[in-house]
């Protein structure tokens, strides 16, 4: 811990720590202090290791700053200029200044990784409830549970991330809680302000517009939601102030701008479904501002949030799929056999692109399938089994497959079922019901069916309390996390040993203890209270995860003895 | 195939038949060896237009004499497109197993807004400025001047037509507005005209209930047509309304202020050509001493509406002496004008029929009832007499005169009503005065009496024997035919409560209860959390349906609602609708699944349908009534009562329940089709409503379905949702609502369909 090689940013004489007077060094890395006539450092932080520096306040007597670590810890250093308060303020400061600019620099590195780790946690429920038992019960240490290979995997897979569509309700979804001072508290994560600007861009220009320079985000939020355009059945104020009056008529403008560059599918273009009568005048414009106006107003935001959130969703895949409805739809027209062919020749005669596509929707509209004699059979795919008695017959269990002799089914059964298969759908399948009484059967099946009615044998599913079974799902995901890493450990069967053979000891070391410590600090306390409380189902509750252990331990104990043997 | 139906060689172009379109055709010959008329209800979805076109089709290649035409209207413009499309489909078929086309000729006739090829006019939207612009440019007086002058411009396409077009006929085959467009614009000839002259020749026409039921378009287009022909009106549950609206007329203080204008205008021009070509007005004068019929001089590009009156009642008189003269008329119609403005100058509502109008009329500005008749056909002569180039400026002062000639010429039948305020609004003044038919059968009439064989027919016709009695015939034939079906495919429940117990009803008292509404929300929620894509719900009124929007986000149903599906909400303005429907059904082919709100009555309902994915379940939230406080409406009721003796509730409920079959018939379109139809009020359970549903919904509607609550419709939902999601192959068809030619003619299945058809 020498300090020749770092640059000394800046040295304050006269600090007092832990009642030595020595002197408070700011260096390029780390803040160190030294007591008086020593050339050892007796204090050393790291930037990167501060959370925060406080200073006492303006009039207290005692001039002192402080530095609060992440792990809690805190060093109090006292300037004790003789030269008077006004000095040892202004050492403070100096020191304070100097901290406060480099502190930031080294925050972000650590920060970064740290808000990762926790965006994660809470991003994914399990692997929360994995960190609280594994790492908060000491399980395990933290490192080693950053390290599992499932987290990678949750970390990695999130890069990839598929578009997500917008859900229709996410402005319902942002629930107002009170916070019992007639105020309104409204919780915002980023997947609902992704969905905002998604859905509005005209909400996401304001914003790129007033934050942060107009305004900070939290004050863009708190005007969003006081806005009429949030609560749907208030009247656009004329005021000015609202930041958002804006917004409703630049939406109003896109969606008739979208509205004249549409064109109308014929089945739907109601103005021009009747031929007009003459001489009836078209009713004048409805006065406007009328107590209903409210709920016309509501109607008209409604439709125009549906159309956007489905425009929000489409934006990506709406030229892919048109193109394809089209070529699925040239397809069907020349397997229609006697429509098609007519049609076909006459798309040809036609120029202009409308026609066609018209008489498309028409064509699709008086079709009738099931009166037309399809040739159906070009369309249907054929189910390609590799083998096929195993789909007749149904799986069987792997031993027997195995075996050096298994008994296959006699060649010539085989052969007939095949030729069954091949020669048409209607072949009499071997014990299986029709389709129409498989669906009555569930239906009976299903709540409300006849078998439903009394149930006499509940499930264990019904009969175990809510918080027992989350509980028993923690416990078998964390044990099971904890399972898959100690046999991970073991080398495959085949596998020459490696050179990370000792590592892969230690490692089984390290879960083998951990699973006993899990066992001791979750599994048994759980089955105790189970006793306690379920008395009838407590043992079988637990059997499996108990079964689970005891195989692993079993593993581990043949596995330890074969190594001990090799050495 | 081609199947012998009574002895008629039928070419049917499919290769299977439902037994309901063997039943339907079998009647429907009936009707034609009998030349009467027909009333036919089949459900949709089950090949109605293929089962109408290929049996008349085939009658009338089989009996030349006895029937030489097919008028088939329909209502909207998809429709006729849709029946359009299937008779080539036909035409093709016969094609194909003759080895040659047979000689028939269909054509389409629509408005010039469909149909026109010039490239400025056609850029117009809307159809009226069509019809002005296209008047401006062939007109008759117009293509005179530009003989004499060639820089007045003409339409190059009526041109083309005129000089060549009428000599030819067109080939045969069919031809749909796309095809005319391409025709036209091969050989340089207006689409439009040449339609209106094919129509007389062409064996099919297909088009608007319009050209045939509305005297003043009828005059002009379907007056040369023979009486050999066969009028087919389709989707004609609500032919009565439309009987009545052609004959309705409707004067605001708006019409009355630009009619004023309108006259204006004309007596500044009368008294221009008085100056420079007085002529002209000496020889229109001279015409109607003598009693010239104008019909005979003028040519069909110079009319754009005929006599707003049935041909029956037009007199053929001369035009009487004090109208004559053309300013004459003019201050004739100025003092009608002022007449009508005063008479709107009221703060009671005033009802009376149009002989005490007439009395009050005479006594007040001096006006008798015999020049009145005349007005319409005095104006329309005026109008040529002057060229006005463009007649659609003067459509206010057009309906003033329709409405003197109408109101002159039916004393029975109508009444008069004017209104000071409208009901919702009392303190805004908004005279109307409303000149309203109350009798369908006026204008039902003449149809009746001049074609030997008219059907009605409609998915939703029941109860039947209403329409003969609103429309005042005897029909030969009358039958309804439902749905032969392998499955249940549509799941009919009656909600009568929600999960709390509360009775669920739109009725008056009930329709801004809290608990109500929040049912009503209840159950849609949960519907749409268990059924797959498309949920329609229809109200039974703009109003109720924006109120209860309104409840709906306050309890927040719509936020649970949005959870499962997208929420799109049919507005007043048809394209805005249009727009929330184009996206509704993207939402639903994406697979989010969405749920429209809409409006019984509305747009939505009569025009558009959801077959398969797109409407998996509707929800008909309460009964759809008609406003029943409306004073025509209750005019309307007293005639019907007095007159046809039908009591007010009867025809409430029929029409209430015509409306909501309409409504929930919208999901099913075909027997591979399914749907769930959900009548969410209590009152739908009760005898009297539930008979009046079609037949073929009332059999699955069995008794165990009535009287549901939430909870019990969402569970009978799920497990027929699952039923009806496995495969459903033409096997499972075969042999019971699908047939073969083979199975078609057993005797057993011959029994059957016979038995099938219920007389009533």
């Amino acid at each position: 811990m020498t300090t020749s090689s770092e640059d000394v940013l800046l040295s304050v004489g006269h600090v007092r720590f832990k009642k030595g007077d020595g002197t408070l060094y700011v260096m390029n890395q780390r803040l160190a202090w030294m007591l008086e006539n020593r050339d050892t450092v007796a204090v050393s932080h790291k930037y990167a290791d501060i959370k925060t520096q406080k200073i006492s306040p303006a009039g207290k007597p005692k001039v002192q700053l402080q530095v609060v670590l992440h792990d809690g810890t805190c060093s109090t250093f006292h300037f004790v200029n003789p030269a008077g308060a006004e000095a040892q303020a202004k050492d403070r400061d100096q020191v304070k200044m100097l901290l406060q600019n480099l502190l930031p620099k080294f925050k972000r590195q650590i920060d970064g990784e740290l808000e990762m780790k926790s965006r994660l946690l809470s991003l994914h429920p399990t692997l929360k409830h994995l960190y609280e038992d594994l790492v908060i019960s000491k399980v395990i240490n933290s490192e080693e549970y950053w390290n599992t290979p499932t987290l990678k995997n949750y970390t990695e897979s999130n890069n990839i991330k598929q578009e997500a569509g917008v859900s229709g309700a996410f402005l319902a979804d942002i629930q107002p809680q009170t916070d019992g001072c007639n105020g309104l508290k409204y919780n915002l994560t980023q997947d609902i302000i992704d969905a905002i600007f998604k859905t509005y861009p005209a909400v996401r220009k304001k914003h790129s517009d007033y934050v942060p320079n107009k305004m900070t985000e939290a004050e863009f939020w708190t005007k969003f939601f006081q806005s009429h355009y949030f609560h749907r059945d208030r009247i656009a104020s004329s005021s000015s102030k609202d930041l958002f009056g804006e917004c409703a008529k630049m939406d109003d403008q896109a969606i008739a701008s979208a509205m004249k560059h549409t064109t109308l599918d014929l089945t739907v273009d109601i103005p021009s479904f009747v031929e007009p009568t003459p001489l009836v005048e078209e009713d004048a414009p409805e006065p406007k501002g009328e107590s209903t106006s409210i709920h016309r107003n509501m109607i008209k935001r409604f439709n125009q949030h549906s159309i956007m959130v489905l425009k929000a969703s489409h934006k990506t895949n709406s030229s892919n799929s048109s193109s394809s409805n089209k070529t699925t739809n040239n397809n069907n027209k020349t397997e229609n056999g006697v429509v098609g062919n007519g049609v076909e020749k006459r798309v040809a005669e036609e120029k202009t692109n409308e026609p066609p596509e018209k008489k498309r929707r028409i064509l699709e509209k008086i079709h009738y399938e099931d009166l037309e004699a399809g040739n159906e059979d070009a369309e249907i795919q054929e189910l390609k089994l590799s083998k096929v008695e195993r789909y007749l017959l149904g799986p069987s269990s792997q031993v027997q497959q195995s075996g050096p002799n298994a008994n296959p089914p006699p060649l010539s059964a085989l052969a007939s079922i095949c030729q069954a298969w091949s020669s048409g759908q209607q072949c009499s399948r071997p014990a299986r019901v029709s389709a129409a009484s498989a669906v009555a059967a569930l239906g009976e099946l299903s709540p409300g069916g006849a078998l439903m009615r009394h149930h006499h044998a509940a499930s264990m599913a019904q009969l175990i309390p809510p918080d027992v079974k989350s509980e028993l799902h923690r416990i078998y995901l964390s044990g099971g996390e904890l399972l898959r890493e100690l046999w991970r450990c073991f080398p495959a069967p085949a596998a020459a040993p490696a050179a990370d053979a000792d590592d892969n000891i230690a490692k089984a070391d390290k879960f083998y203890e951990a699973l006993l410590r899990f066992r001791n600090v979750k599994l048994r306390p759980f089955e105790e209270k189970m006793l306690r409380d379920l008395t009838p189902l407590a043992t079988s509750l637990t059997r499996h995860m108990n079964q689970m252990i005891d195989t692993a331990c079993a593993k581990y104990a043949m596995w330890q003895q074969r190594q001990a043997k090799l050495r | 195939m081609k199947l012998t139906v009574d002895g008629l060689l039928v070419y049917f172009p499919y290769d299977y038949i439902y037994p309901e379109q063997y039943a339907y055709m079998l009647e429907l010959k009936r009707a034609l060896d009998a030349k009467g008329h027909g009333l036919l209800e089949m459900p949709s979805g089950t090949g109605k237009t293929i089962s109408l076109l290929s049996l008349i089709v085939a009658y009338m290649i089989q009996n030349p004499h006895h029937v030489r035409k097919l008028i088939y209207c329909s209502r909207t413009v998809p429709e006729i497109e849709k029946v359009l499309e299937e008779l080539k489909n036909l035409i093709k078929y016969y094609e194909k197993s003759q080895g040659e086309k047979p000689s028939l000729t269909g054509v389409v006739l629509t408005s010039r807004k469909n149909l026109c090829i010039h490239p400025d006019v056609s850029r117009e939207r809307e159809g009226k400025a069509v019809d002005g612009k296209c008047h401006a440019l062939t007109a008759s007086y117009i293509r005179d001047k530009h003989e004499r002058d060639s820089s007045v411009p003409t339409c190059q396409f009526y041109e083309g037509f005129n000089r060549e077009g009428k000599e030819s006929m067109l080939p045969y085959g069919v031809y749909t507005i796309d095809d005319l467009k391409q025709y036209g614009a091969d050989r340089n000839w207006c689409p439009y005209f040449l339609a209106r002259f094919a129509i007389v020749h062409a064996e099919i026409i297909v088009y608007s209930y319009h050209y045939l039921l509305d005297p003043k378009i009828a005059e002009v287009v379907s007056k040369e047509l023979n009486r050999e022909a066969v009028v087919v009106f389709d989707e004609a549950h609500n032919i009565d309304n439309v009987c009545i609206d052609s004959l309705s007329v409707k004067v605001t203080r708006r019409t009355i202020d630009k009619s004023t204008q309108a006259l204006q205008q004309l007596e500044k021009t009368v008294a221009q050509i008085r100056e420079e070509d007085a002529a002209r007005l000496t020889a229109e004068y001279e015409a109607m001493v003598e009693g010239l019929r104008e019909a005979a001089v003028a040519r069909d590009t110079d009319m754009i509406l005929g006599n707003p009156i049935l041909p029956d009642e037009v007199l053929n008189e001369v035009v009487p002496g004090n109208i004559r003269n053309a300013e004459h008329f003019l201050g004739f119609l100025r003092r009608f004008i002022e007449y009508l403005k005063t008479r709107l100058r009221i703060q009671h509502v005033v009802q009376e029929s149009p002989a005490g109008f007439l009395k009050d009329v005479s006594s007040r500005v001096c006006i008798e009832r015999k020049p009145l008749r005349f007005c319409a056909t005095r104006l329309s002569s005026l109008m040529r007499t002057l060229e006005i180039p463009d007649p659609s400026n003067f459509s206010a002062l057009t309906l003033v005169t329709h409405l003197a000639t109408l109101v002159s010429t039916y004393t029975k039948g109508f009444t008069i009503i004017i209104e000071p305020f409208d009901d919702k609004t009392p303190t805004v003044s908004n005279p109307i005065l409303h000149f309203s038919c109350m009798d369908s059968s006026i204008a039902m009439r003449p149809v009746f009496s001049r074609f030997q064989t008219v059907i009605i027919t409609s998915g939703t016709l029941s109860p039947l024997d209403m329409y003969p009695k609103i429309l005042d015939f005897n029909p030969v034939i009358m039958s309804s035919f439902t749905m032969t079906l392998a499955r249940p495919c549509i799941l009919p429940m009656i909600v009568s409560k929600g999960s709390d117990q509360v009775a669920i009803s739109s009725k008056y008292e009930t329709r801004e209860d809290v608990a109500v509404i929040r049912n009503y929300g209840q159950l849609l929620v949960e519907i749409s959390a268990c059924v797959p894509d498309g949920v329609v719900c229809f109200f039974t009124s703009y109003m109720y349906l924006e109120s209860v929007v309104g409840a709906w986000y306050d309890q927040g149903v719509v936020a649970s609602l949005q959870r499962h599906k997208l929420l799109f909400i049919e507005t007043q303005d048809s394209a805005e609708t249009s727009f929330a429907l184009i996206n509704y059904i993207k939402a639903c082919e994406s697979g989010r699944g969405a749920v429209l709100l809409s409006v019984a009555r509305g747009k939505v309902s009569e025009g558009v349908d959801f077959e398969h994915h797109l409407g998996r379940c509707v929800l008909m939230f309460g009964i759809p009534y008609v406003f029943t406080q409306s004073r025509i409406l209750k005019a309307r009721l007293d005639y019907l009562r007095d007159q046809f003796q039908i009591r007010e509730n009867d025809f409430l409920t029929f029409d209430a329940m015509r409306h909501a079959a309409q409504c929930v018939g919208r999901v099913l379109r075909g027997k591979t089709d399914y749907g769930i139809m959900v009548f969410a009020d209590k009152r739908f359970s009760r005898a009297d409503k539930r008979s009046k549903l079609p037949r073929w919904i009332q059999e699955h509607l069995k008794d165990s379905l009535c009287n549901l609550s939430t909870e019990e419709a969402v569970q009978i939902c799920k497990r027929w949702l699952r039923a009806m999601a496995q495969p459903f192959t033409r096997e499972d068809q075969l042999g019971v609502s699908l047939l073969t030619l083979a199975q078609l003619q057993s005797q057993e299945q011959q029994d059957k369909i016979e038995k099938q058809v219920i007389q009533k």
